[in-house]
């Protein structure tokens, strides 16, 4: 039988198993709240804070897929994959945004290095997405723009 | 003035042996020829788009201001009037130099008549189908075409479908067609009788969940990708590019579960994949993401064979070849309101594109018989609405038209109309590229109105807005049109404005652009003082 995705997580979602599942996942997942690095105002304290000295390269290995122009700031969805090995996280930052760092996502050994998530943007700025594997930091930037519209064509 | 075609070319025969229009009869004698296509090559692609649902012939002057900046300028489709001529060795005063220029335009339409007009269409799409070989040959249209007239509007778009069906579109793709309800979206989908393609329109993750209708719900697709077509036994892949902007550009209510975007990776993974597994002779994009985004998205993706585009509204009489890794693809652009139609023909050798021909042909309503069956459906589709439409308003005093990057004299009508109904200081209008024009001594009738102002979201809107406000609206529109990145271009044009004066530097940074604002009293916009505005179409807020 062929299971469609929604049925397949429509399914997943009823059951008592889901439950069970979120219940047992790794400490890891709870890792410490990085205050310092989530209030930070600036692009640079965000990464500094979040990742001490560490190396930034811009990196071809770091695939971020973001809209030219968001269709809605309040909601934009973003994409991070790498291939790079070893990756133990992905943090996405919205260089203009009061607060840079948006989200940062541990990842264990086994995990396939593939986000994809909605964040929330007051007007137009880089994103940026920072791959962290192998004791470096692994770099892909683009411009979002958020617009009023409305020039129709 | 209606006149049948014989009485036409009687007339300029007339003219020109009389030496009235002395510089415009060397053309008579081409005249009837023009749409005597040699058949060359295997397979004939015929494009037609932004038709903007006008049924019947129509007068639709080009723009005399389409500025490119950077690797844009001095380019196609950053070309107007003489300079057009020139680049494309186009004679001045040719009936060709009247359909892609604004030159001369009043004189010029007084003798050649109108242009466009599904009838019309249908006699020549059909000529040129069946001298060459109808299994030969696919007709694509590259979208809004169920969007800018009032039967358009009071049908929803369903008298389009129809006069489609009957001309014998094979593929379309869309951008104001996304503005009826999606539900309606995909009721006229399902009457189309050709196939409706969009590889960047995704169904949103949560509304895949609520069973959202979609056409493939693993991929996320909500329309077919593309589709293969067997034509003289070449296998022609033709994928559909819908507009990019399509929530941004017009209300995102109307569509809430589907996103749109540019999606160039995806495109390429696409193209990548049908060459792979569909072994095709040529891979085609119908495409309607205007022609400067067409060129940059030529330049980035490889494996395309032809690009043909719509939603600038370029006239554009030659193929542009665009060099990418790994060959070349070419990219067209067939203006609007059925005033021309592309005709590409391919000649193919080992399976592969030996050569090309692209021709783009105006459509003189005057030269072309109308079909009588197109005729009568859309005799009967108007007849319910033809007193509403037909009713006068007024006279035109001087030339009424629209295209042009900062304004056009029908929209300062809408502009002023805009001003005087709602008492506002200063007005604000959409800088749509669609609209009819109206010679001077015409007749303003209500669907010469409705021509610019038929959208599903025709409310207008009168408040109290800060200065600041005021250059908001105006920086972020200027920056969809004179953004350096063609990805951030939206298409259309600068919003309109009435009672208000301002500079703008097209090669300013974003939001340092305009300068200078002034009511039309000579005093200046501040800031944080308000004006009464009122505005058509999109509440910005």
């Amino acid at each position: 039988m062929k299971l469609s995705r929604r049925s397949f997580f429509k399914t997943v979602g009823k059951s008592a198993g889901y439950i069970a599942l979120v219940a047992s996942l790794p400490q890891i997942a709870w890792a410490k709240w990085n205050e310092k690095a989530f209030t930070a105002k600036t692009l640079d304290a965000a990464i500094k804070a979040k990742f001490g000295d560490l190396s930034i390269v811009d990196s071809g290995d770091v695939k971020l897929s973001a809209p030219a122009i968001a269709e809605n700031g309040a909601m934009v969805q973003i994409s991070v994959s790498s291939k790079l090995p070893d990756v133990k996280s992905i943090s996405l930052f919205v260089k203009d945004n009061p607060a840079p760092l948006v989200t940062s996502m541990n990842l264990g050994p086994s995990a396939l290095a593939q986000i994809k998530t909605r964040i929330r943007m007051g007007k137009t700025s880089e994103v940026t997405a920072i791959v962290e594997a192998g004791g470096k930091l692994h770099r892909a930037s683009q411009q979002v723009k958020v617009t009023i519209g409305g020039c129709g064509g | 003035m209606n006149m049948s075609r014989r009485e036409f070319s009687r007339l300029m025969a007339m003219a020109g042996a009389a030496g009235i229009m002395p510089s415009y009869a060397h053309s008579n004698q081409s005249l009837d020829k023009m749409y005597d296509l040699p058949s060359w090559g295997d397979v004939r692609l015929l494009h037609m788009t932004d038709c903007h649902a006008q049924l019947n012939p129509i007068y639709f002057r080009e723009p005399n201001v389409n500025l490119g900046f950077y690797g844009s300028k001095g380019k196609a489709p950053h070309l107007v009037g003489k300079a057009l001529l020139k680049e494309f060795e186009i004679k001045d005063k040719s009936l060709t130099a009247h359909a892609l220029t604004y030159l001369d335009f009043e004189n010029a339409a007084q003798l050649y008549g109108k242009v466009g007009g599904f009838a019309h269409l249908k006699t020549l799409v059909d000529k040129l189908r069946n001298n060459y070989g109808p299994s030969k040959t696919l007709l694509l249209d590259g979208g809004d075409t169920w969007q800018g007239s009032g039967t358009s509007y009071w049908t929803r778009g369903k008298d389009m479908v129809e006069a489609c069906n009957i001309l014998g579109v094979d593929i379309m793709t869309g951008h104001w067609e996304f503005t009826y309800q999606d539900s309606e979206v995909l009721e006229n989908v399902e009457l189309f009788k050709g196939e409706f393609l969009a590889q960047n329109i995704r169904v949103s993750d949560d509304a895949l969940f609520d069973d959202a209708p979609a056409y493939d719900e693993d991929t996320g697709h909500a329309f077919k990708p593309y589709t293969i077509k067997i034509l003289n036994g070449h296998r022609i892949a033709v994928i559909g590019q819908a507009f990019p902007y399509t929530p941004i550009a017009n209300p995102k209510r109307f569509v809430p579960d589907w996103s749109f975007g540019i999606r160039d990776g995806e495109m390429q993974e696409l193209v990548n994949e049908i060459r792979e597994t569909e072994k095709p002779a040529a891979v085609v994009v119908l495409s309607h993401n205007g022609m400067d985004v067409d060129l940059k998205m030529a330049s980035v993706v490889s494996g395309i064979d032809a690009i043909l585009g719509g939603h600038t509204h370029d006239g554009v009489p030659k193929a542009i070849e665009v060099k990418n890794e790994q060959g070349m693809t070419l990219v067209t652009n067939a203006g609007s309101n059925g005033k021309f139609l592309g005709v590409l023909d391919f000649k193919f050798a080992s399976g592969k594109i030996a050569g090309y021909q692209y021709k783009l042909l105006p459509i003189f309503s005057n030269m072309l018989k109308a079909d009588p069956k197109m005729q009568k459906y859309i005799d009967a589709v108007r007849k319910p609405f033809l007193e509403k439409l037909q009713e006068p308003l007024g006279i035109a005093g001087s030339l009424l038209y629209r295209r042009g990057n900062f304004n056009g004299t029908f929209d300062q009508v809408i502009c002023d109309a805009l001003r005087e109904v709602k008492g506002a200081q200063v007005s604000l209008s959409p800088g749509f590229r669609w609209g009819t024009s109206v010679l001077a001594g015409d007749t303003i009738t209500m669907e010469n109105v409705l021509d610019q102002t038929c959208i599903t979201y025709p409310e207008t809107y009168a408040r109290e807005m800060k200065g600041s406000e005021i250059k908001l609206i105006l920086e972020d529109v200027a920056d969809n049109l004179f953004n350096k990145d063609p990805y951030y271009q939206q298409g259309g044009d600068m919003v309109r404005v009435g009672g208000l004066d301002y500079a703008l530097n097209p090669k300013g940074q974003a939001g340092k652009r305009v300068t200078d604002m002034a009511l039309d009293d000579g005093t200046k916009i501040v800031a944080n003082k308000s004006y009464k505005a009122s505005r058509l179409g999109h509440s910005w807020k």
